[in-house]
């Protein structure tokens, strides 16, 4: 087949978000619209409300019959329940015989059951509310005669923007994502690099057509719509470099060393024990970042000590003996947890997030905390707090960490104390680092940049402000001095240190270890390698 | 007829005890007091909305032909902290 006939090729430029690149059909991501509906006649609308609910229902039906996990199936089993019970359908039947149209009449509905829950005093009950939200949006989009937002797998999605969780339970293999919103230091981007989806943001998705074929070029920050001929051969050529190139990297171990021989740790980030699967521990140093968010994320309810314990100590495992760090949770800013961070903070960058948001939630923080006590014993483990601006927050975690490690012997359980180190991100911590009780330090540098240029990563207006700077450098030089002198490790784990171009300018400051996503490993190594002492 | 339980009434039990509620033809109802107030236990969005949080005390009444086969089944799915529900 011919795909010169009909339609030339058309190139839109945005900005490279995770490299790769993918040849698939577009497939866009409509917001729900939730006016959409013109009003009929109160029996249309009722018609069309009870068939509306039927048909989510027999979708979540089917949705439950392929799930093949219990926590999946128990959150489908509650919306089923839902949209079977005549409690939340009836007001909305009765709204629209008052002469409502449809979509308002269930919006209305379920908006107060909503914001029942919203108000709720227990965490639980408030996560409760995503999955009502989940329900009321099934149902518009069947009023409005929208198709299921389920992403299918093997296609390039375009949408406005992508929750995380979305992102994780999706199937990217031969796909890409192409996002207006978001910028590459979006957590749904450094979720597609470490998993190698290729992605773009900064992209008109409006003007993009469902079903065309696409190349997505994640490298050149470039989508490639209706492709000729000719470009999907250098595609295929490229595909087939690239698979060259990742056989190279299997090969790619042993320790990093610069031109003059000097050992570089170069370890990973990671979001979880999937990652781990294809991943030779004997070519990295370790895990310099293990986040810890995921594992909060779009579930039913929190993970227990038990279950963060196993994953905890299966990492470990993986590791086998090579020090793992594991950040405690991380929510708030771009990473929202239903139930536990603050709904509508007006800026959630500079609000109650990370350590912050663990010191007010101490049940939450100190089951997080007796896991990592118990995991301790089955390894090489270094416990990382996250967003620390004063000493004390530190301090208050020590004493919670050595609380925990008490309790669970006193209960006849084995626990060890980790080393507890914390993340410099806050330009009031780097400033002060004299002042902190930490055994190790990691500099977050993609926080860091954003607090130090007052510029958001997600703006992309300001893409040129959050770029990496002097003064940025200098906050780098201070902590990496402070660290050696003091005989501390400091380490990077943002996405400076993923950036190849970027390594020499940190080996200057006198950094010696890296934590970077498992694709950027042997470019990093590599840059590791050219490197031969500060520039004259 | 009350009973304790160790998991609140969270979406998994709730949508067990509505289902089980729903296989009798007596008229069922759930409070967290013996006083009452009294909702629909064959209602997913009435028991989840008591919000009964962990280790909190359950009653149930219950009115019609199989009431005393229906509490029975109930105070059994919870005493066993709703394991084997239907």
């Amino acid at each position: 087949m011919d795909h010169r006939t009909h339609r030339a090729a058309y190139r839109i430029e945005g900005r490279s978000a995770a490299p790769g690149i993918a040849l698939a059909p577009l497939v866009r991501l409509a917001p729900v619209k939730h006016d959409a509906r013109q009003y009929r006649s109160a029996a249309e609308e009722h018609q069309a409300l009870v068939d509306a609910l039927a048909a989510s229902q027999a979708d979540l039906i089917s949705l439950a019959h392929e799930a093949g996990d219990v926590e999946a199936e128990a959150i489908l089993a509650f919306q089923i329940a839902l949209v079977e019970d005549d409690n939340l359908t009836a007001p909305a039947l009765a709204s629209i015989a008052g002469g409502e149209v449809a979509n308002r009449a269930w919006s209305a509905a379920i908006d107060s059951e909503i914001a029942s829950y919203d108000g709720a005093s227990d965490p639980y009950f408030r996560a409760r509310a995503s999955d009502l939200r989940d329900l009321r949006d099934r149902v518009l989009r069947h009023l409005s005669g929208e198709v299921d937002q389920t992403v299918p797998a093997g296609v390039i999605v375009a949408a406005d923007d992508m929750a995380p969780s979305t992102f994780l339970a999706t199937d990217w293999r031969d796909g890409g994502l192409v996002l207006r919103r978001g910028s590459p230091s979006s957590h749904v981007a450094i979720l597609a690099r470490s998993r190698g989806v290729p992605m773009i943001v900064g992209i008109e998705v409006d003007q993009l057509e469902d079903g065309t074929d696409a190349l997505l070029d994640g490298d050149a920050g470039l989508l490639i719509v209706d492709p000729d001929a000719d470009m999907r051969t250098s595609y295929c050529q490229r595909r087939a470099e690239q698979s060259e190139a990742r056989q190279a990297f299997a090969s790619f171990s042993g320790p990093a060393l610069t031109a003059t021989g000097e050992p570089v740790r170069v370890m990973i980030n990671v979001t979880g024990l999937a990652e781990l699967r294809d991943i030779d521990p004997a070519h990295v140093d370790g895990i310099g970042l293990m986040r810890t968010e995921f594992l909060f994320q779009g579930r039913e309810r929190l993970p227990t000590e038990e279950e963060q314990y196993e994953i905890y100590k299966r990492m470990l495992e993986w590791a086998a003996g090579r020090p793992v760090t594991i950040r405690t949770l991380d929510a708030g800013g771009d990473k929202p947890i239903a139930g536990l961070t603050q709904p509508g903070d007006i800026n959630p960058f500079l609000g109650v997030r990370g350590v912050r948001l663990s010191l007010r939630h101490l049940d939450v923080f100190r089951a997080q905390l007796r896991a990592l006590a118990r995991a301790a014993v089955a390894g090489n483990l270094k416990v990382m707090i996250p967003m620390v601006t004063v000493p004390d927050e530190l301090d208050r975690c020590r004493t919670l960490l050595e609380q925990a490690v008490e309790d669970l012997r006193r209960e006849g359980g084995e626990a060890q104390m980790p080393p507890l180190g914390m993340m410099v991100e806050v330009p009031a911590a780097a400033l002060t680092i004299e002042d902190f009780h930490a055994d190790f330090f990691s500099i977050g540098s993609n926080d860091l940049i954003q607090y130090v240029a007052a510029a958001s990563r997600d703006e992309p207006q300001l893409a040129d402000l959050a770029r990496p700077s002097r003064a940025v450098f200098s906050l780098i030089g201070h902590v990496v001095s402070y660290a050696n002198r003091s005989g501390r490790e400091a380490s990077l784990c943002g996405d400076l240190a993923g950036d190849p171009a970027q390594i020499a300018a940190l080996l200057d400051q006198g950094l010696r270890s890296f934590s970077v996503a498992p694709g950027a490993l042997r470019p990093v190594k590599a840059a590791i390698a050219r490197y031969s002492g500060p520039a004259a | 007829m009350l009973m304790r339980h160790e998991v609140g009434l969270h979406a998994r039990p709730s949508v067990k005890l509505t289902k089980l509620a729903k296989a009798f033809e007596s008229r069922i109802d759930l409070g967290l007091s013996p006083e009452g107030p009294w909702v629909d236990a064959k209602s997913i969005v009435k028991v989840m909305a008591t919000k009964a949080p962990k280790d909190s005390t359950i009653y149930f009444r219950a009115e019609g032909a199989d009431a005393k086969a229906a509490l029975a089944a109930l105070v059994t799915l919870v005493d066993g902290d709703f394991q084997d529900g239907p």
